[in-house]
C-alpha cells in the first residue's frame, strides 16, 4: 500500500518523458503537461489524507533493508509540501499555457516544469541525505535550464550567478557528506538520529554540531538565508513570471524544508547553540529582505526580496523548536508559497496589461482593472499578515511560540518586519493601483477578461481561493500543520517507521 | 597516504576559491570544477583509506572479512562525479552564451541586473 509513496516523483517523470516523446508537438505538450500536474495534485492530496490516517509512512526502494538501501518517508511535513508542489505546479502549467511564448515552450519548457518537479517531490520525500543530494541536482539542473531559457541577456546574467552559487553550495553540501559519512558510517537519516542519541559525548556532539553548520550553510544557499541570499534578487526577475512563481514557491522552500528536516532529526544534540545561532540568522534574514524590499523599483526585484523576509519566519519558528513553533513553521510555508506565487502571477497579468514592471511607470489599474486589484490585495494583505488572513494566523501562532520561550527579541523583529512588509505592499498598491497614471506611449496590452484569457487568471483565482480556504478553515488547516509539528518534534516516530520498532 | 590528500585537497579548495573570486568567466567555471574534485576527494579519505583490500568475500569464507576498502565512498563518488560532469557541461555552454549577450567575460560588467 505505501509504495505508492513513490508515485509523486514517477508522476512528474512520466510526465516529462511523454512530453519530451513529443518535442516537436509543443500543442501536445501543453496538455499532457496540464494533466500530469492535474494528476499530481489528486495523488499529492490523496498522499495527505493517506499520511493523515495511518502516520509516518515508509517505503524502502528495491526492498533493501533500511539503512542500507534508499528509503523514502513520508511524514506530515512532507505530504503538506507535496501538496504545495502539487498546487503550484497545477497553477503554473496552466499559466505558463499563453503567458510563456511559443519559442520557449517549443524548446521544451513543459518538460523541465516537470523534472524541476520530480526533484522538488524528491527532495521531500527522501529519507537518505545522499538521495536527498542526487534530487538537489535534480531540482537544480531542470531550474537552470528554465532560467536561461530565452536567452536574454538578463537571463544569462542571473543564471551566471544562479548557478555559481547553487553550485558552491551543492559543494558545501557534498563535502559535509563525505565528513559525516566518515563520522558515523551512514547517510540515513534516521539511521543518523538514532546513532547520534545513542552514542551522545561533549566531544562528539561538538564535532556533530561543527558538520552541522557545514549542512547550515549549503542550505542556507539553497533557502536564500542572512548573509547568503545575493543570489536570489539578482536573477529571479530575469525568467517569464510563470518560472519565477514556481521558482518563489518551491525552490527556496526545499533549502527549508531540508534546514527544518535535519535540525529536528538530526543535529539536535546543542539546540542552545545551532537553534539560537538560527532565531539570529532568521531575524537578519527578515530585516535585510524586507529592507532591501522597500527600497526597490521594479514590482519583481521587490517581490523578490520579500521572499528573503519571509523565509526568517520559518526558521523562526524552527529556532524556537516547540512543537507549535513548528506546526506554525509549516503553516507559515504553505501560506507564503501561495501568496508570493499568486503575487508573482498577478505581476504577471499587470507586465502584460502595461508592458512593463516599472512601479514609477505604472498607475491608474485600480479604475481599469478592479478584480485584479481586489485579487491583489487579498493576497498582499494575507503577506503581511493583516486579520483574518492566512497570514494573520501564520504570524499569530508563531508570536505565540516565541512569547510562549520567552524569546522577546525575535518576536519584537517578527512584527516590525510585518509592519515594513505591509508598508511595500501598501507602496505597491499605491504605485500601481491608486495613483493616476503617468503619460507615456502607449503600450496598453488591452482588455483582460475570463472568458478569452482564462489560463491567466484561473491560476490566480485558484491560488487566491485556496489563500482564503487556508484562512476561513484555519482550524482543520491548522490542526494538520499542529500534527505535523508534533511529528517534527518527536524524532522517535520518524526513526521507528523507517528502520521499524524493534531496533 | 592520509597524510598527504588532506593537504591535497586543502590546497585544491584554496585554488577552486581563489579561482572562484576572480574576474573572469572561464576562471570562475575552472574554480567550479576544482571545487567539486576539491570535495570528492574529501569524500575520499573522510571515509577511511584501506590499501590492497578490495571488499569481495573470500571463496572459502560466508562473508566479509575485516579490514576492507569501504565500496560506499567510492559509489557515492561516482554519482557526484557523473552529476558534476553534466553540470559543468551545462555551466560551460552557459558562459559562453553569457559571453556572447554580454560582449564580455569580466564579471564586474555583468550587473544589469543588479540595478
Amino acid at each position: 500500500m505505501n509504495r505508492s509513496l513513490v508515485l509523486p516523483i514517477v508522476i512528474p517523470l512520466l510526465t516529462a518523458v511523454l512530453c519530451l516523446l513529443f518535442f516537436r508537438k509543443p500543442q501536445i505538450q501543453r496538455w499532457v503537461s496540464v494533466i500530469g500536474a492535474m494528476a499530481l495534485l489528486v495523488v499529492s492530496l490523496w498522499t495527505l489524507r493517506f499520511i493523515w490516517d495511518e502516520g509516518i509512512q515508509a517505503v524502502q526502494i528495491g526492498n533493501w533493508p533500511a539503512p542500507f538501501g534508499i528509503t523514502l518517508v513520508a511524514d506530515l511535513f512532507s505530504a503538506v509540501m507535496i501538496v504545495l508542489a502539487g498546487v503550484l505546479g497545477l497553477a503554473v502549467a496552466v499559466y505558463s499555457l499563453d503567458s510563456v511564448d511559443a519559442q520557449r515552450q517549443a524548446f521544451g519548457y513543459h518538460p523541465l516544469m516537470h523534472f524541476l518537479l520530480m526533484g522538488v517531490c524528491g527532495a521531500f520525500l527522501t529519507g537518505d541525505l545522499f538521495n536527498l543530494y542526487v534530487w538537489f541536482e535534480v531540482m537544480l539542473m531542470a531550474s537552470f535550464v528554465l532560467l536561461a531559457l530565452g536567452g536574454e541577456r538578463g537571463q544569462m546574467e542571473g543564471a551566471i550567478k544562479y548557478v555559481t552559487l547553487n553550485l558552491l553550495s551543492s559543494a558545501i553540501f557534498l563535502a559535509a557528506l563525505g565528513l559525516l559519512y566518515g563520522l558515523a558510517g551512514t547517510l540515513n537519516m534516521a539511521d543518523l538520529a538514532r546513532k547520534f542519541a545513542s552514542s551522545a559525548t561533549a566531544s562528539s556532539n561538538a564535532i556533530v554540531t561543527a558538520l552541522s553548520m557545514l549542512f547550515l550553510g549549503a542550505f542556507g544557499i539553497k533557502a536564500a538565508i542572512f548573509p547568503l541570499f545575493f543570489w536570489l534578487p539578482a536573477s529571479y526577475h530575469t525568467p517569464p513570471v510563470a518560472v519565477t512563481a514556481l521558482f518563489s514557491g518551491l525552490l527556496t522552500k526545499v533549502g527549508v524544508y531540508s534546514l527544518i528536516r535535519v535540525f529536528t532529526l538530526i543535529f539536535i544534540q546543542e539546540f542552545d547553540y545551532t537553534h539560537t545561532l538560527l532565531l539570529v540568522i532568521a531575524g537578519l534574514t527578515m530585516i535585510t529582505g524586507v529592507l532591501g524590499a522597500v527600497a526597490q523599483n521594479e514590482m519583481r526585484r521587490l517581490l523578490s526580496f520579500h521572499i528573503i523576509s519571509q523565509i526568517g519566519y520559518p526558521l523562526m519558528g524552527l529556532g524556537i523548536f516547540t512543537p507549535l513553533g513548528l506546526a506554525a513553521a509549516v503553516y507559515f510555508v504553505f501560506h507564503v508559497s501561495l501568496a508570493k506565487s499568486t503575487l508573482f502571477l498577478i505581476s504577471g497579468v499587470i507586465g502584460r496589461l502595461r508592458g512593463t514592471f516599472d512601479l514609477k511607470k505604472l498607475g491608474g489599474l485600480y479604475k481599469a482593472q478592479a478584480w485584479l486589484a481586489a485579487l491583489f490585495l487579498t493576497a498582499a494583505l494575507s503577506l503581511a499578515g493583516l486579520p483574518p488572513s492566512s497570514g494573520f494566523f501564520a504570524k499569530l501562532s508563531l508570536v505565540q511560540a516565541g512569547l510562549g520561550q520567552g524569546q522577546f527579541v525575535i518576536v519584537a523583529i517578527s512584527l516590525g518586519v510585518s509592519l515594513l512588509t505591509l508598508f511595500s505592499m501598501i507602496k505597491i498598491w499605491n504605485e500601481v493601483f491608486w495613483k493616476r497614471p503617468p503619460v507615456l506611449e502607449d503600450v496598453d496590452g488591452g482588455e483582460i477578461t475570463l472568458q478569452r484569457d482564462w489560463t491567466w487568471l484561473a491560476p490566480i483565482l485558484f491560488l487566491v481561493g485556496l489563500t482564503l480556504l487556508i484562512s476561513f478553515g484555519i482550524g482543520p488547516a491548522f490542526e494538520i500543520a499542529a500534527q505535523a509539528g508534533r511529528q517534527l518534534m518527536t524524532p522517535q516516530l520518524y526513526i521507528q517507521a523507517v528502520l521499524g520498532g524493534g531496533r | 597516504m592520509e597524510v598527504v590528500l588532506p593537504f591535497v585537497i586543502g590546497s585544491l579548495y584554496a585554488m577552486a576559491i581563489y579561482m572562484l573570486l576572480r574576474r573572469s568567466l572561464v576562471k570562475l567555471l575552472i574554480g567550479l570544477g576544482l571545487l567539486s574534485h576539491a570535495s570528492n576527494l574529501l569524500i575520499f579519505t573522510a571515509a577511511g583509506l584501506t590499501r590492497s583490500k578490495a571488499p569481495v568475500i573470500a571463496l572459502t569464507a560466508d562473508q566479509l572479512q575485516p579490514p576492507h576498502a569501504d565500496p560506499l565512498p567510492q559509489a557515492l563518488i561516482l554519482t557526484a562525479i557523473v552529476i558534476s560532469f553534466g553540470v559543468t557541461a551545462f555551466a560551460l555552454a552557459l558562459a559562453y552564451r553569457a559571453y556572447r549577450s554580454a560582449d564580455t567575460d569580466d564579471l564586474d560588467q555583468m550587473k544589469s541586473t543588479d540595478a
